[in-house]
């Protein structure tokens, strides 16, 4: 069914009782054209647009737990291309232009606010830095603009500018298109998508083991039984490094855990999403009415999509810095999930040396903005067994070859990006 | 919050100490291939399970640790000096 005024007018009559199964949950088939490993946003965009733009509709999601549970339903929702380097400004900025229709797209309400993304800048040094990357990124034809201290004083009067603030404030760096998307809905849009094209989506169905025979892929040992498949691709950030293990790869990724918590809902009072490099903090306000804010990683490895206090207060108490006032808020609850730290902080969206083996993962901070490119990418890469110009630097052997993309030049260290 | 427990000083709170990464690597000899360099520098096992790991007591007697943890509980199973084995050998 449709979604519209009409439907919802028709469903409203019978009060709501009667509306259809956004999605089948279908046995799993013995064979697919391609499995997609992964259930959350990354891996539903690849299957949706695998059928979309490829006409490749036999094709199952198999997901471990439930559709969105894992980092789809764990960020804080915020959308960008705010990047230097090139090749992530071309592809984050493909993402971006996808979100901008995508209700459109999948007749789904995915709520995108374009309320603006500014990077706050406390130091002259940051505001060097921060003017290179705005120009960097008009000349690539992004949006971009500098914002005064004055200016935004006038624009965010609950942000501590005065000059004796604890982290002095000199300007920032204000991407307008920059926003939030309401996460769930993304998993939920793109499953329902594409379900109706044909692609079964397989829940609480873990894969236990890759079957690989003559160097290519043959299908996918799962907790309901064998799969076979000749096309695997691999979208489960986070854990990328055990589903890689299984065909006997090592990744140059660790997984660590990244938290973010709410406060008690309260009425409007923060209208774009602020962060601070200089603090490790961004902060935006949710439709519901909540500060949703976050920082760091714990900077340990972990799978236990849970993190500790320390984190927390460091979090809280940058934001009580930057926002005095907040300080009177009770937070609500804190969460955890767990991040592909790649060794240079850019994604990996390849081939991998399996035939017929891809990935999407190694996402760092950067997962749920790229939503829509990744599996739009992912997905011409396993149809057509090439990358795409946009991922075509994305690969594995970077690595290997010395062409790091290295947006802080950290050098490789997973918990530095 | 992690208590980690420092051979020299008994156990201390997690934030007196700095990450150190995986304790496993082996620096190759300056000498050795460019594809074991890589591995070294680039390549990690990244487990779902008991880590072995270093961290620097870095506010404490700034001596390296060497911590079995559970990555998928953070418990913290043992530790030791960095030229001593963990208790059970290698993982």
């Amino acid at each position: 069914m449709r979604y519209s005024i009409f439907s919802l007018a028709r469903n409203a009559a019978s009060r709501h009782e009667n509306w259809p199964l956004a999605w089948r949950s279908p046995e799993p088939k013995r064979s697919y054209d391609a499995i997609v490993v992964g259930g959350g946003g990354h891996g539903l965009a690849t299957a949706y647009y695998l059928a979309k733009e490829h006409g490749i509709s036999n094709v199952a999601v198999l997901e471990k737990g439930w559709l969105g549970g894992g980092n789809t339903g764990r960020n804080t929702t915020i959308v960008r291309s705010n990047y230097h380097l090139d090749a992530n400004e071309h592809f984050y900025e493909f993402s971006l232009k996808l979100w901008e229709s995508l209700s459109q797209e999948l007749n789904f309400n995915v709520m995108y606010s374009a309320r603006g993304v500014l990077n706050l800048v406390h130091s002259p040094a940051d505001m060097d830095a921060a003017i290179r990357r705005g120009n960097a990124m008009r000349l690539n034809g992004i949006d971009a603009k500098f914002l005064s201290r004055d200016e935004i004083a006038a624009w965010i009067p609950e942000l501590d500018t005065s000059p004796t603030a604890r982290f002095p404030i000199v300007g920032g760096l204000l991407q307008p298109r920059g926003g939030t998307v309401r996460h769930d809905a993304v998993a939920w849009g793109y499953a329902r998508a594409a379900d109706a094209r044909g692609v079964d989506i397989i829940q609480n169905c873990e894969v236990t083991g890759i079957r690989i025979e003559c160097g290519a892929i043959a299908g996918v040992d799962t907790t309901r039984g064998f799969i076979a498949t000749r096309k695997l691709g691999i979208a489960v950030a986070g854990n990328s490094s055990r589903l890689a293990a299984m065909a006997g790869i090592r990744l140059p990724i660790e997984s660590h855990v990244l938290q973010a918590m709410v406060s008690e809902p309260i009425k409007p009072v923060l209208h774009t999403v602020v962060s601070s490099g200089a603090v490790h903090f961004y902060i935006s306000q949710s439709d519901k009415g909540e500060l949703v804010m976050g920082g760091d990683l714990d900077f340990y490895n972990s799978y236990a999509q849970r993190g500790n206090l320390p984190t927390i207060e460091h979090v809280v108490s940058a934001c009580v810095a930057l926002f005095p006032s907040f300080g009177r808020l009770r937070q609500l609850r804190s969460w955890g999930g767990i991040m592909d730290m790649t060794m240079d902080g850019s994604p990996i969206i390849a081939k991998l040396p399996v035939e017929g083996l891809t990935m999407t993962g190694g996402w760092c901070y950067g997962g749920f903005k790229a939503t829509p490119a990744s599996g739009w990418l992912h997905a011409y890469t396993i149809a057509r067994g090439a990358p795409h110009p946009l991922n075509a630097a994305f690969t594995l052997e970077r690595f290997a070859e010395g062409r790091m993309i290295d947006e802080k030049g950290a050098g490789p260290k997973p918990g530095a990006h | 919050m992690l208590l980690i427990p420092c051979p020299w000083c008994g156990p201390r709170n997690q934030i007196e100490f700095t990450y150190g990464g995986d304790a496993t690597l082996k620096r190759p000899p300056a000498d050795a291939p460019v594809e074991a360099w890589f591995e070294f520098v680039y390549l990690r096992d990244n487990p779902c399970g008991p880590h072995d790991e270093l961290w620097l007591h870095s506010a404490g007697c700034r001596r390296w640790v060497k911590v079995r943890r559970d990555t998928r509980t953070h418990d913290i199973l043992a530790s030791a000096r960095p030229d001593q084995a963990l208790p059970g050998g290698e993982t």
